[in-house]
């Protein structure tokens, strides 16, 4: 493929939205979990809970500040490297955008504060009421977001007028049954995520034989919570795939791997889709499961890419592959999340040190299976930005060069590899510190609008005031 | 409903240019402290509020996204590579202010990102007003200047002058923020560069002037735009009064005068056109129903509760930074 502007900039979209997402899905499952937590703290009164409570509210202090600064460049992404879509789409996302801006910093940056400075200037209540908004704040920036998404999945509710998308009924939009699909996919994801890290680190501190009491609420909390979410997430994720199905027949045939209209249609397991000779190689195939797979039936018909006109096809490996790594994922998440809680209740988790291995080790599942989903949500909408009305190729900026997005992908590749290296390392030392009598956390100078500062004190353990240098 | 967005916008964009400007400015004059204890203080100053800052820019940019697409659009791709650079620099002083603490034998990288990349934000920003001012090449509602359209002499010259004007404002800041040494080299600063941005406001008046850019001719068929700047040379009488008399808050006070005043002059001669002179406000507003269903919710709830929120915070960390004995 040659290197074009519309090629750097779908590529540059692609690095800075998945590097993104990571910390977002991450935090808003941190939030709720917190919440969670707190309400257990007070209705129990454990100090146990206290402090792991303390613990993780650093550490989503420094993953929420890197999901702000990696969220900044995607706010202005849209204008300069989109131009078409965003004069077009403008009147829709634009409002949806700034929903999403203006709730997120009335909730997230005031209560925010309450969390960091509040725990004795505020009743319990209050404080527990603070974790709960926060906890919304993070739900509604993700609902405007996935509102904003599927409407470019699946467009509703708008008329085309003068070349723009003029919204011509909110509720449609807002309401539409592809949103109370998606949404409740995206936040189960995250609260897997959230889940599935607390029990990795809890795990991690039984293995170096530290922590035990906190590591004993981390691993059961984390592992019961995914118990009940991970079968909750492949419900909707068949009902996310019943809506592709349904609206999107190009994208779901990709994903299947399906070329040719079948009757009953089989479900094909493993394969290399090659475009070229519209056909897979090395397939494995079982009968009938496509058909059952996608409507419930033994005999029902479904269409293969070769009925839809060569331009009008999405590329087929990557939503093949990625989809297949989210579900092969989503299993194994499943195994643990299971097998996990029976050992709690016979009693022989913390004996069985291969599974708390195997916990430890799960932590980057969530996040692949999360960026494989979208992968194969975006790359199988292609080649639409708007589904079906707008071509990615006709969306882009029409005069930019080649040379300005080759410098701009080069610049933000590098600069968000470095903050994500220091930010990891960061978070490594926090978790490395671990949660023991980090009761007063709140660091002089931590504010609501800087989460980061949260972790200050504890991560240097009073050598900073020396070099601090006041 | 366009006018209220017409205000949303003036005050995100206002409260923007004054808030992340003092605290870009105390970043450009951060690099050039030599001493630890002074660089640290000067953090000090502005540590807890300017994440809250940048917030409005990036509520100016939905704001103009959702409001007025067609400048988001235009204006956004035609500055595609001086965005970049600022929003890189933004990135760089911002974790800059988090991870220079951790570091010991590295901080220096931190401290030369802080400077670097608020000088680069700031020159931004001067270049886009200035490029504004003289007209982006447009034919037709459309962008026509390639990679390197905005730049020209007069914008790089609005450049220099922005950094200038950030770091007065800066200075002005710190004047009202601290005590003793410090305070006294805010003074100084403001001694230097109040002069300085006057000369630059000068210098680039001249050459709007001399180049007859369209603007000029909005000055002439209407006078009551001579009304800002005569606010602004008030409020730079007062800044030398206050200065003279050493009332501490004076200088920001004016300083911010003289920001509001530029602002005013250049929205007023830009009147009716957002992008001059190509588009107007009427054109580039989105259509009713986008309007109204921010207005119902964001516009009439939130914006009111975000700037409530700014108050409240400006007043928690009110006042003289308290010396660093009692700080712990």
């Amino acid at each position: 493929m040659e290197l074009s502007a519309l090629l750097l900039s779908r590529l540059q979209f692609a690095f800075t939205v998945s590097f993104h997402i990571i910390f977002p899905s991450f935090t808003i499952g941190l939030a709720v979990w917190l919440t969670a937590l707190e309400a257990v703290y007070q209705g129990t009164g454990r100090p146990v809970f206290r402090r792991v409570f303390e613990f993780w509210l650093k550490i989503f202090g420094v993953a929420f500040g890197l999901g702000v600064v990696s969220g900044i460049v995607l706010a202005f992404q849209f204008g300069t490297n989109w131009s078409v879509l965003s004069r077009m789409s403008g009147p829709i996302q634009g409002p949806l955008l700034t929903y999403e801006t203006f709730t997120a910093f009335a909730l997230e940056a005031s209560f925010f504060g309450v969390l960091v400075f509040g725990r004795r200037r505020v009743p319990p209540w209050l404080y527990l009421f603070s974790t709960a908004m926060v906890a919304l704040g993070t739900t509604f920036s993700a609902f405007w977001i996935m509102v904003n998404n599927s409407w470019m999945q699946v467009p509703v509710g708008y008329s085309l007028e003068n070349g723009a998308f003029v919204p011509k009924d909110w509720a449609a939009i807002i309401f539409s049954p592809v949103v109370w699909v998606r949404f409740p996919h995206m936040l189960l994801a995250s609260f897997i995520t959230g889940a599935f890290c607390v029990a990795a680190t809890g795990a991690w501190y039984f293995l170096r034989k530290e922590f035990e009491a906190e590591a004993r609420v981390m691993l059961r909390m984390g592992l019961f919570l995914a118990a009940l979410f991970v079968p909750a997430q492949l419900l909707f994720g068949h009902l996310t795939g019943d809506y592709v199905h349904k609206y999107q027949p190009a994208k779901f045939a990709a994903i299947e791997g399906r070329w040719e209209t079948e009757q009953p249609a089989g479900e094909v397991v493993i394969a290399w889709p090659n475009s070229k000779k519209e056909a897979n190689d090395f397939e494995i195939k079982i009968p009938f499961l496509g058909s059952l797979i996608a409507s419930m039936s033994f005999d029902s018909k479904e269409v293969g890419l070769k009925d839809f006109p060569v331009h009008e096809r999405p590329p087929v490996v990557i939503p093949f592959f990625s989809f297949r790594i989210m579900v092969g994922c989503g299993l194994a998440m499943l195994a643990l999340a299971w097998l996990g809680p029976y050992l709690i209740w016979k009693g022989r988790l913390e004996q069985s040190r291969w599974l708390l291995w195997l916990i430890f080790l799960s932590f980057p599942l969530p996040f692949i299976a999360t960026l494989t989903g979208w992968f194969t949500a975006e790359v199988g909408r292609q080649p639409w930005t708007v589904y079906g009305v707008l071509r990615t190729a006709d969306a882009a900026t029409p005069f930019l060069t080649t040379r300005a997005v080759a410098i701009s992908l080069v610049l933000y590749f590098v600069l968000y590899s470095f903050i994500f290296l220091f930010g990891v390392f960061y978070i490594y030392r926090l978790l490395q510190a671990g949660p023991a009598g980090a009761l007063v956390t709140a660091s002089h100078d931590a504010t609501p609008s800087r989460p980061m500062s949260v972790a200050k004190t504890p991560l240097v353990n009073g050598q900073a005031q020396e070099a601090r240098g006041d | 409903m366009i006018s209220f967005w017409v205000a949303v916008l003036s005050v995100s964009i206002l409260l923007y240019v004054l808030l992340d400007g003092f605290d870009l400015g105390i970043g450009i004059i951060f690099g050039f402290m030599p001493t630890e204890a002074r660089r640290a203080s000067l953090l000090q100053a502005i540590e807890p509020l300017w994440d809250g800052n940048e917030t409005w820019l990036v509520v100016t940019g939905v704001v103009l996204w959702g409001a007025f697409p067609i400048v988001y659009a235009t204006l956004l791709s035609a500055f595609y590579l001086p965005l970049l650079a600022m929003l890189g620099g933004l990135i760089l002083r911002g974790v800059a202010f988090e991870f220079r603490d951790k570091a010991e034998r590295l901080r220096w990288i931190w401290d030369a990102g802080f400077a670097l990349g608020s000088l680069v934000a700031a020159f931004v920003q001067g270049v886009a007003v200035g490029a504004l001012v003289e007209g982006l090449p447009m034919s037709d509602g459309q962008y026509v200047g390639g990679d390197f359209g905005w730049a020209s002499p007069f914008a790089l010259l609005c450049g220099v002058g922005l950094c200038v004007g950030y770091a007065l404002l800066g200075a002005a800041w710190l004047a009202y923020k601290c005590e003793g040494e410090l305070k006294d080299t805010a003074y100084r600063l403001i001694r230097f560069l109040a002069p300085g941005l006057l000369f630059f406001l000068v210098v680039v008046f001249a050459f709007a002037l001399n180049k007859n850019f369209a603007v000029m001719e909005r000055w002439l068929t209407r006078p009551i735009l001579f009304l800002f700047p005569m606010v602004g040379v008030s409020a730079g009488a007062l800044l030398g009064a206050s200065v003279k008399q050493r009332w501490d808050a004076g200088p920001f006070i004016t300083v911010a005068i003289i920001f509001v005043s530029a602002f005013g002059t250049l929205a007023l001669s830009f009147w009716p056109y957002m992008i001059p002179f190509s588009i107007t406000i009427d054109q580039a507003a989105a259509p009713r129903e986008s309007l109204s269903f921010m207005f119902w919710g964001a516009g009439l709830f939130v914006f009111p509760l975000m700037l409530v929120y700014v108050v409240f915070n400006y007043r928690v960390f009110r006042g003289k930074n308290r010396p660093s004995a009692d700080h712990y």
